[in-house]
């Protein structure tokens, strides 16, 4: 098809666009679009870059505080840790290409968000991740599983980012639509941030990185779109990663900004040249012209459409001072990275594109960004879950079958199998890694620490959108708390079904409702964020999974814990929870899946409040150093909590169960806001709780003996426990 | 004590050796460019981990032939000291300053974990001075391609010589010592003249000071001080 053909709405349609989108492109130009120009439109106007169906809900986000430097709308947010330094960090999803090209898919995701953090002029120094897979003995997921981790780690490990933490779970609405989401966390100076937005006209646009191909063409609309059985066809569209070039490339471009020759600069990420272009010129209030004949490619022949369409990745497209040019040169040219003059800011508000010497696009940049179509998308909430009984759930096992069924399963087992083929020591400043509560890792040469984690439970998002919404919030708040660190800010990555649909529509405005109303509560504001939609497969949603990424800064990386028991002798406290407490809440938890083989129900409620002050609390606590090991309480309950800090620690633990109630309640029920601490000095910790007025309640002490003791039950040794807790997923890849 | 660091496109190791060898020492070591083929005079080169050109064709194989290195085999010859760290013994391989070959982990995948390293008995040199036969280290690794690999004859004759420097050995009972099926255990091996080491461990990872273990700190100490006598 030539860039000449005269385009209809059939040719629309294929690449994603609805008939209104189509009529709103004739009206806005006035005439009938080209090839190329369809191909910006339909680019810009996808899901994936315009967010037309969930941004009437994300305006709703508090993404305001005092330590907000720059919110949601930049490459990356901003947020200030003191004395002149500032985080800048983000999370994005990979979903589609992943599940086609696992490996590919997933290494260029991490590859994508580390540009968008030294883009903004920070060098980074932690990346996280969020994965889903489909159940565990479904055919493809050791395949997705294997494929996925070894491209977080060819990306991570290659450019020499630490891979600190992240989370994996398993369940069969994944079968066919896998989530690979990365979060990257960088460190900039906060007066040396750079953005986006154009600067003065006649200023010349400089092309950087790598060369441009047909990998990844129109991967922004693939992105947007469905997943059907002839998905895996589209192979071609999943773009190729190369981490020595991103390592070179972000290299380059810090050091060029540190020699102040740099005005704007963006990366080439979804839609590529199209996006970059589009939103430096609308950003700037400025307009944009560029040679296309002047970019350098990598295969011969391709056509206007393809090179901005094309997703070939380590690009960059920046705004330099003209007197720093040759600066600025000899910089790409010591790393030996293609630097082209490719155009120029104009002050029309067009984008102008030649190619062959003629013009293959002249568009106004308004209707692009401005225009975007922004719906307002009915939805029907469905009715919320019952309340589902212990009685309902509990079933009659000894309890340490139910902890070896438990410890084994594939959400709360061990990931070791997975996070040590990342590397998560390189750069030399991880405090703590994978496996245990949120990531450390030291400000270099400093005595701060930034704790950084990803959370979320879609099964209690699914029951409850808005109670879910909330509670992935307040889960890696408490991740971030049981550090010592206090909680600053998240960035949050939005993975959802088709939104044409009311009920999954309902599930978006009940998520970001809930998480919202969480993030003003605890004082952590969005920053930054991303949203995958039509997560589906011929029809089938995937469990809503609106993934937290959230960070925490301590004054001291010295006094941090971690969640493993030290000494023998320490009381042990359960934070949250009264001496009364003698049942939990098991609906919807994973006992319920598990054990209990039901799924559903009502999960348990959040009190955002409690959350704030129990937090508040256990970083007072580890501040003072009064407690020496802390675990929060998620999924699996007390009991499992407990297991980890044996299996993490050099000690063991006797803990006694209520005399009356649910044993299984009390040791799975998932009820929110706790935490478990083990204390130096009882007293003094009764002291603090009474000061707070918050209730925690003696559940026991640790004991010399690496083991785990609850009541009069036989104990249960470290090793015994180390190796159910280890061995399912070695045993599932072999 | 004067040192210097290579830095190859790729080197993601560079800074934190740079930053372990200015805390034991005191002193900066000086930073080179691979494209620079001239050495001022040093105690010690050190050539740090990473994926030097992206382990394009073969890890270390490009890096190998850089101008710096031409530099760093004239050291060599004339005596001088040289460490080489997970890439950078790669890289000495390549260049045949030592001998043998690493090829892909056992386990096929990249595996990041500590070790417990034990000093074998060597030929005298001055990069273990400090360390008595036996010690044991807990170190970490980071690698996908440490898998040390040479025929029976020339591991024979390593042994022998006393040219193995660090082994593998039990760390946690549940797990194997070995993490990338290394031929006989070994992380570590030295010149024949023990004056050129290589080492899959990272001990620029292992300072102590926040880090799990101080290990590798008492590795670095011995080595710089051995080599400023």
């Amino acid at each position: 098809m030539s860039n000449a053909s005269e385009m209809s709405f059939s040719d629309a349609e294929q690449m994603g666009l609805s008939f209104e989108e189509w009529q709103l492109i004739l009206t806005r130009l006035g005439r009938t679009p080209n090839l190329c120009e369809l191909g910006i439109f339909s680019a810009m106007w996808s899901e994936h870059c315009s967010y037309k169906s969930s941004k009437k809900w994300l305006k709703t986000l508090p993404t305001e505080g005092a330590q907000v430097i720059q919110g949601p709308g930049e490459n990356a947010g901003v947020v200030d840790i003191g004395d002149g330094l500032a985080a800048v960090f983000k999370i994005e999803s990979h979903n589609h290409p992943s599940f086609i090209e696992p490996y590919q898919g997933a290494a260029t995701g991490v590859g994508g968000i580390l540009r968008d953090v030294f883009t903004m002029g920070a060098r980074p120094i932690a990346l996280l991740n969020a994965l889903r897979f489909g159940d565990i003995a479904h055919e493809k997921t050791p395949h997705l599983l294997s494929g996925v981790v070894a491209g977080i780690g060819g990306y991570g490990n290659c450019i020499g980012i630490p891979t600190v933490g992240g989370e994996v779970n398993f369940h069969s609405s994944y079968n066919g639509n896998i989530l690979v989401n990365a979060m990257a966390v960088g460190l900039a100076h906060s007066d040396r941030i750079f953005y986006s937005a154009a600067t003065g006209a006649g200023n010349p646009v400089i092309y950087v990185g790598a060369k441009t191909g047909r990998d990844g063409i129109h991967g922004a609309t693939m992105a947007s779109a469905e997943f059907s059985d002839e998905t895996e066809s589209k192979r071609p569209t999943v773009q190729v990663g190369d981490p020595f070039t991103g390592k070179l490339l972000m290299e380059a471009c810090l050091e060029l900004m540190a020699a102040d020759a740099v005005l704007s600069i963006q990366d080439m990420g979804a839609a590529g040249l199209t996006s970059s272009s589009v939103e430096m010129a609308s950003k700037g209030g400025l307009g944009m012209e560029i040679d296309l004949d002047l970019v350098p490619v990598r295969e011969e022949a391709m056509s206007a459409y393809e090179i901005m369409l094309s997703e070939s990745q380590e690009r960059m497209l920046m705004v330099i001072k003209p007197e720093q040019a040759e600066t600025a040169r000899a910089i790409f040219e010591k790393w030996d990275l293609d630097f082209m003059p490719i155009g120029k800011v104009t002050d029309t508000q067009r984008l102008v594109l030649l190619k062959d010497a003629q013009i293959a696009c002249d568009i106004p940049l308004a209707p692009l960004v401005d225009d975007a179509p922004e719906y307002d998308r009915p939805y029907r909430p469905e009715e919320l879950q019952p309340v589902l009984s212990t009685a309902q759930l509990e079933k009659d096992i000894p309890l340490d079958e139910v902890l070896e069924k438990m410890l084994s399963s594939a959400d709360l087992s061990s990931r070791r199998w997975i996070y040590e083929q990342y590397d998560s020591d390189v750069m030399a400043d991880t405090i703590s890694g994978p496996g245990g509560n949120a990531a450390m890792v030291r400000i270099h040469n400093t005595d701060k620490g930034l704790a950084v984690c990803t959370d979320c439970t879609p099964r209690y998002v699914e029951a409850d959108p808005f109670e879910g919404g909330k509670q992935a919030v307040c889960e890696a708040y408490r991740n971030i708390s049981a550090t010592g660190a206090k909680p600053l800010a998240v960035t949050n990555n939005l993975n959802f079904g088709n939104p044409e649909k009311q009920d999954i529509m309902a599930q978006i405005v009940g998520a970001v409702t809930g998480m919202g109303k969480a993030c003003k509560a605890l004082d952590t504001p969005v920053v930054s964020g991303n949203v995958s939609l039509y997560n589906e497969t011929d029809g089938m949603a995937i469990q809503p999974c609106p993934v937290i990424g959230m960070i925490g800064i301590i004054d001291d990386w010295r006094t941090t814990i971690g969640a493993g028991l030290q000494q023998a002798g320490q009381a042990l406290y359960v934070v949250g929870q009264s001496d009364k407490t003698n049942d939990g809440w098991l609906g919807c938890s994973v006992y319920a899946r598990e054990i209990a083989r039901r799924e559903g129900g009502a999960p348990p409620s959040v009190d955002l409040e409690a959350e704030a002050k129990n937090g508040q609390l256990v970083r007072e606590a580890i501040a003072k150093g009064i407690a020496s090991s802390v675990q929060d309480i998620s999924d699996g309950g007390l009991l499992i909590a407990m297991a980890e800090m044996v299996m993490a620690g050099q000690c063991g633990a006797k803990i006694t169960p209520p005399d009356s109630g649910s044993l299984h309640g009390w040791a799975f029920g998932e009820d929110q806001a706790r935490y478990i601490l083990a204390v130096r000095d009882a007293g003094e910790f009764a002291a603090l709780c009474a000061g707070h007025q918050i209730e925690a309640v003696r559940i026991g002490e640790t004991i010399s003996k690496t083991e785990l003791t609850v009541g009069d039950l036989p104990p249960i040794s470290k090793e015994v426990m180390v190796a159910w807790h280890t061995s399912p997923i070695p045993a599932l890849m072999g | 004590m004067r040192s210097a660091i290579l830095i190859f496109p790729g080197s993601n190791c560079d800074r934190d050796m740079m930053v372990a060898v200015e805390r034991i020492t005191g002193r900066r070591p000086a930073l080179v460019w691979h494209k620079e083929s001239q050495l001022d005079p040093v105690d010690i080169v050190i050539i740090p981990g990473g994926f030097s050109f992206g382990d394009y064709l073969r890890c270390g194989a490009l890096a190998a032939r850089a101008p710096a290195m031409e530099a760093v085999i004239d050291h060599a010859s004339r005596g001088g000291a040289v460490l080489g760290v997970c890439n950078g013994f790669q890289i000495l391989l390549e260049t045949g300053l030592l001998p043998g070959t690493l090829v892909r982990n056992s386990g096929l995948k990249f595996v990041c974990r500590e070790t417990r390293l034990a000093v074998q008995e060597t030929i005298e040199t001055p990069l273990l001075s400090d360390l008595a036969t036996g010690t044991e280290l807990v170190i970490p690794v980071a690698h996908n391609e440490g898998n040390y690999f040479a025929d029976a004859a020339l591991l024979d004759s390593l042994e022998q010589g006393g040219q193995v420097a660090l082994r593998y050995v039990e760390n946690d009972p549940a797990r194997a010592a070995n993490p990338n099926g290394s031929a006989r255990d070994i992380a570590g091996i030295l010149s024949a003249n023990g004056r050129v080491m290589g080492m899959m461990p990272h001990p620029e990872r292992a300072m102590g000071n926040g880090h799990a273990s101080e290990d590798g700190r008492k590795f670095l100490t011995s080595v710089l001080e051995g080599v400023a006598r």
